[in-house]
């Protein structure tokens, strides 16, 4: 058991999953050398050799492309694409072909592939590389859309990633890389795709967040507390599918939610789990449902950056329109 | 024959049988090129010629959605695909037709694709074929990636990519090229250069004098043949296949052919070519020539000519029979591809239809 980051504990999933599993390989622009941008493939080059973590030509089509060529001969690719920011020239091989391959052949080809992205905003980045656009992947039938907000679930949610059957994308929000440390126990466990978790109980109010968000939805749980609200926070972990299961449970309990993301809000996420919410709990509202989200702007740059990013104390606020609605 | 001997660059382009049925350069043709392979390849194109005017048949009377054809491209896909060996993949675009069957697709599920059917796309497990791709120039990296696979398995296998001229103007072309030559990936891009991308003529998708010259900004050689000369396109593919194995990297193929047929059933090529053109192909045709060629070798004979496309006409039609019976129509199939577990919320949508259909009176059993 070590101390970790979520940089580290994404790095030792990586090595002990390579380690177990010799189809999988590891390809994308400075993942070599370098050990990427943020030294999350730091020394897997050195322990796996240049075949298996390959530093390739700069081009994000040409990426996911060959990484969907090496699924279909029989290997496991882990493909990084540097920043969310960038990753509009391959999301034509994402959305055209990685996600329709096993439907489009009726299960005669699968595509076995973990697409690892950095992505969000908060570290003060220059232009296009604090994006966070997961709704557009989580509206692709037959991709998968992981994003953890801890050491120890981005471990486990990663290991049973790269065992998947199906294309997960694994979105790592880069502002809590290195934002805490936590026990992360060496060796396998795993965490299951598609189940939220309650990570902390309430009864007045539901809030639903994930990656970077989880943290200040906590700050606004402390923030109200003392208010007498008391929060259940729910961390999605996985977007697609989602597990809606977790959230109506925990709005029929509450009656009231909020939801966070750091995304654009019109047609974001939220959006999905309010009418998820409408669908299967409407009667247990006791009132509507707020979401605290970006703006419907582009992520502006640094000097301004502070002010699209939700936090606890917008989120506090729209805790308290819903409690006292 | 050396492939170096055809520097794109100097504009030379290699043909061995001219359109009048005349070998011109008979010293550039492999030993296994055999009269007796050339009449066998000859037959797989006039079995592509019937096969594709029946899916233009079928099309014609509302059994078949839209198609592409393949029609004077004969040459081209037999040519090239013939080349491969076991285990080698083919990555086809959508006008590979030939090159597809020649490979073990079935002509049944070609139809039940253009028909409408996914299962269309479900080979034979031993059928080492990509489905058809019609998002264009995309295949040209899944076909790097899995020449790749080949190359760390070190199983020796190489594969022949196919696209269009058209797909030469598209980034994910360049990125292939570029990952092939970085990584000496053994594949072979085998370029259909049929003159149009539906409505657009060659020379306005690149300045440059030919395509085939791209790939010396890659690395590697690249060569212009003539697409509709079987013997040549069999030659020229050959070399770079060998070249593949022997682990020297990729080559790019310009076949130069002609698009005789519209880009599909949806299209009309008479708003964008001039009839006088089309009819100075005919005489290019690349069945033509072989015609010519293996009835001067005694090989074939007007009544030999007439079996063997009523003998196609035959299986042509009992495949679309086939693929009419073997179309599933059963609705589950929508929702039950797409992920190794179905995600809850897709199995309510398919419990939703489930109850929709049962609503109007049908059966969801297909």
């Amino acid at each position: 058991m070590a101390n970790l980051n979520m940089v580290e504990a994404i790095n030792l999933a990586l090595r002990e999953e390579m380690a177990r599993d010799e189809t999988i390989i590891i390809l994308g622009e400075d993942v070599g050398q370098l050990g990427g941008v943020f030294r999350v493939t730091d020394g897997l080059q050195a322990e796996f050799g240049p075949e298996r973590v390959v530093d390739t030509p700069l081009a994000e089509a040409g990426i996911m492309g060959a990484a969907l060529g090496l699924a279909l001969g029989g290997f496991k690719p882990v493909p990084e694409i540097q920043f969310m920011g960038f990753l509009p020239p391959a999301l034509d091989q994402l959305i055209c072909h990685v996600s329709r391959y096993r439907n489009r052949t009726r299960g005669r080809h699968t595509m076995p592939m973990v697409v690892r992205l950095p992505y969000g905003a908060g570290i003060h980045a220059p232009e296009h590389h604090s994006e966070s656009t997961e709704a557009i992947l989580a509206h692709i039938p037959g991709l998968k859309v992981v994003i953890p907000s801890t050491p120890y679930d981005a471990k486990g949610l990663l290991i049973s990633a790269l065992r998947d059957p199906d294309p997960v994308i694994f979105l790592e929000p880069k502002r809590i890389y290195r934002a805490v440390r936590e026990e992360v126990p060496s060796g396998e466990y795993v965490i299951a795709l598609g189940q939220a978790k309650v990570i902390r109980t309430g009864e007045t109010v539901t809030a639903v967040a994930w990656g970077s968000m989880v943290r200040e939805v906590i700050r606004a749980a402390d923030l109200v507390a003392s208010q007498g609200i008391s929060v259940e926070v729910i961390d999605l972990r996985t977007i697609s599918p989602m597990d809606d299961e977790t959230i109506v449970a925990s709005i029929r309990k509450t009656g009231r939610g909020v939801i966070v993301h750091e995304a654009c809000r019109t047609c974001g996420l939220a959006a999905e789990i309010i009418a998820r919410i409408n669908e299967k709990a409407f009667l247990s509202l006791a009132a509507p449902l707020e979401r605290v989200t970006g703006f419907d702007t582009i992520v502006p740059l640094l000097k301004l950056e502070d002010h699209y990013l939700p936090d606890a104390f917008r989120i506090s606020r729209a805790i308290q329109k819903v409690v006292y609605y | 024959m050396n492939l170096a001997d055809f520097d794109p660059l100097s504009g030379k382009r290699c043909e061995i049988l001219d359109h009048q049925g005349v070998i011109v350069a008979q010293e550039l043709r492999p030993p296994g090129l055999t009269d007796e392979l050339v009449l066998e390849l000859y037959d797989r194109m006039v079995m592509l010629r019937v096969a594709d005017q029946q899916a233009l048949t079928l099309q014609r009377a509302g059994r078949m959605g839209t198609y592409a054809p393949t029609l004077g491209q004969e040459a081209a896909n037999i040519g090239s695909a013939a080349v491969l060996q076991p285990g080698d993949w083919l990555v086809p675009s959508f006008r590979e037709t030939g090159a597809m069957l020649l490979r073990g697709v079935p002509i049944k599920l070609i139809y039940m694709y253009w028909m409408g059917s996914e299962w269309g796309s479900h080979y034979p497990s031993e059928v080492k074929v990509l489905p058809i791709c019609a998002p264009v120039s995309t295949q040209t990296l899944h076909g790097v990636g899995l020449a790749w696979a080949g190359k760390l398995k070190q199983d020796h296998t190489m594969t022949l990519i196919y696209f269009g001229d058209g797909a030469t103007s598209k980034g994910d072309f360049h990125e292939a090229m570029n990952f092939a030559g970085v990584f000496t990936i053994p594949c072979v891009f085998f370029c259909q250069n049929n003159q149009y991308s539906i409505s657009v003529p060659r020379r306005v998708q690149t300045a440059a004098a030919s395509l085939a010259q791209k790939a010396v900004a890659y690395g590697f050689p690249g060569i212009m043949v003539d697409g509709n000369d079987l013997l040549a396109v069999y030659t020229v593919t050959a070399a770079a296949a060998a070249r593949a194995r022997a682990g020297e990297g990729p080559t790019l193929i310009e076949a130069q052919t002609y698009r005789l047929g519209p880009h599909t059933t949806a299209d009309d090529p008479s708003r964008y070519r001039p009839l006088e053109e089309l009819k100075a192909q005919e005489p290019y045709d690349p069945l033509r020539r072989l015609r010519i060629y293996l009835t001067q070798q005694g090989l074939i004979t007007e009544d030999s000519e007439q079996d063997r496309v009523v003998k196609y006409e035959g299986m042509a039609k009992d495949a679309a029979r086939e693929a009419e019976a073997a179309i599933s129509l059963n609705p589950d199939d929508i929702f039950d591809y797409h992920y190794a577990q179905m995600p809850p919320y897709v199995a309510f949508q398919k419990e939703y239809l489930h109850r929709i259909l049962a609503a109007r009176g049908e059966s969801a059993g297909g």
